[in-house]
């Protein structure tokens, strides 16, 4: 997902667990918020930064394949649309950097760990925008697996970062549908764009297939996250639900799903569907997707050249301030 | 590279009017004036608001979790401050 294969540790039980850990295991169990000044593991605040900092990193990584397209939208309306689309990311990593921050970690910190490679953001951010219906096909199926995986997480157990996503989930809906609606425009347009948005889909399928990351089913980090309540489904899961509401939506906008094995299960009441290809995505991780380099030097650049800026503000901050405390001091 | 982080700034919105402001999240900012106008920009893209207060996260003072017990528990055993606790007759009417 937008935080795939966070690793955390192995698992205790209940008897293993010192009494700290026992009262915190329990208050999870029993559905209570943690807050950031209380007594948590520090495994589970590690994996928390980890996690939750992935999942920022990817919501400003994320702006990067739909800026591409701002300045050529085909029209004004379309333009407008796209851009509150791409600040409502920005928005998301924030309210995400801020949840992070409040584990003792620092924006600074956080920053420089992902221009360093040291963390990572989803792989779904290494693929390239080709045309105007990669932005229907972003929104639709990037932001619609996004919202799969966020709206579970309302309910994680971590206070700050369960309220960032309530925040986060109230906006996605917008993402989604103003994709879908570029979709329908494209599928029911000419021959031409018909096609670019079946060409859309068939680039995009598999990649948003891997946003849920390789199954986890029998993985002891995932069972530690799930019991700590920062993970609330398995990836097998959300993918398979994903598909499920995905599969009808392609085939209202007359498009065909690239996967010949894709089938009705009536048994299971779900489709049977091709796994992604797991070696490309490990390959994209480990940052020889498509896009990698651009999209970190993209990050580099950007933090790089506005170091000016951001000094030129904290010196005028600092100016003001001296100022005041003169005026108030010549006052008195 | 910067030399100084911009320091934390809480953000309280009143979201209509005859609210309380209510505490939505936090922000960096230079100064007073820009956790303005970046809280505008982060919390109130959808007419969330109709006033903002920022306050610097080190001014604030919390109380600490594990002296919750002390601060919080003594209101417990007076049950004597909610209107149940007091029976009034029926033929008295509404109280
Ligand atoms: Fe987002
Ligand atoms: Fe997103
Ligand atoms: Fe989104």
């Amino acid at each position: 997902m937008y935080a795939q294969m966070v690793k955390s540790q192995g698992m205790k039980s209940l008897e293993e667990m010192s009494p700290e850990e026992r009262a915190f295991q329990e208050r999870v169990d029993a559905g209570e918020k943690i807050e950031p000044k209380e007594w948590m593991p520090e495994g589970y605040r590690k994996t928390l930064i980890r996690q939750i900092g992935q999942h920022a990193h990817s919501e400003i990584v994320g702006q990067l394949p739909e800026g591409n397209w701002i300045t050529r939208a085909p029209t004004l309306e379309r333009k407008a649309i796209l851009l509150a689309k791409v600040q409502d990311e920005a928005g998301h990593g924030l309210y995400l950097y801020s949840a992070a921050e409040t584990l003792g970690i620092s924006r600074d910190e956080l920053t420089e760990k992902l221009l360093s490679g040291e963390m990572k953001y989803s792989s779904i951010f290494n693929y390239p925008t080709l045309t105007w219906a990669d932005m229907g096909a972003v929104g639709w199926l990037v932001d619609g697996a996004a919202i799969m995986n966020q709206v579970p997480l309302q309910r994680t157990s971590y206070g700050p970062y369960s309220r960032a996503m309530i925040r986060i989930c109230k906006e996605e809906s917008f993402h989604q549908r103003q994709g879908y609606a570029i979709m329908m425009k494209m599928a029911n347009g000419t021959p031409e764009q018909k096609d670019m948005a079946q060409d859309a889909l068939n680039r995009f399928w598999f990649p948003a297939l891997m946003m849920f990351g390789p199954s986890d089913k029998d993985s002891v980090h995932s069972a530690q996250s799930m019991a700590w309540k920062i993970k609330m489904n398995t990836n097998d899961e959300l993918r398979q639900k994903f598909v499920d509401e995905t599969v009808p939506q392609a085939e209202y906008l007359g498009l065909t799903v690239p996967d010949e094995t894709l089938a009705w299960n009536a048994e299971k009441g779900g489709y049977d569907f091709a796994e992604p290809d797991w070696s490309e995505f490990f390959e994209v991780i480990k940052g020889n997707g498509p896009c990698n380099e651009e999209r970190l030097g993209a990050r580099q650049k950007a933090w790089d050249e506005g170091a000016w800026f951001r000094d030129g503000l904290t010196a005028y901050a600092e100016k003001a301030e001296a100022r005041r405390a003169n005026a108030t001091l010549a006052a008195e | 590279m910067s030399k100084k982080e911009w320091p934390l700034w809480e953000i309280f919105i009143r979201g209509q009017h005859g609210l309380n402001h209510r505490h939505v999240g936090s922000l960096h900012a230079p100064d007073a004036e820009m956790a303005l106008r970046n809280a505008r920009d982060v919390y109130t893209r959808r007419k969330e608001g109709v006033s903002i207060w920022v306050v610097e996260s080190r001014q604030i003072t919390a109380s600490s979790p594990s002296e919750k017990g002390p601060m919080f528990d003594p209101a417990e055993s007076k049950v004597y401050r909610h209107p149940t606790f007091f029976d009034i007759p029926d033929e008295v009417g509404h109280m």
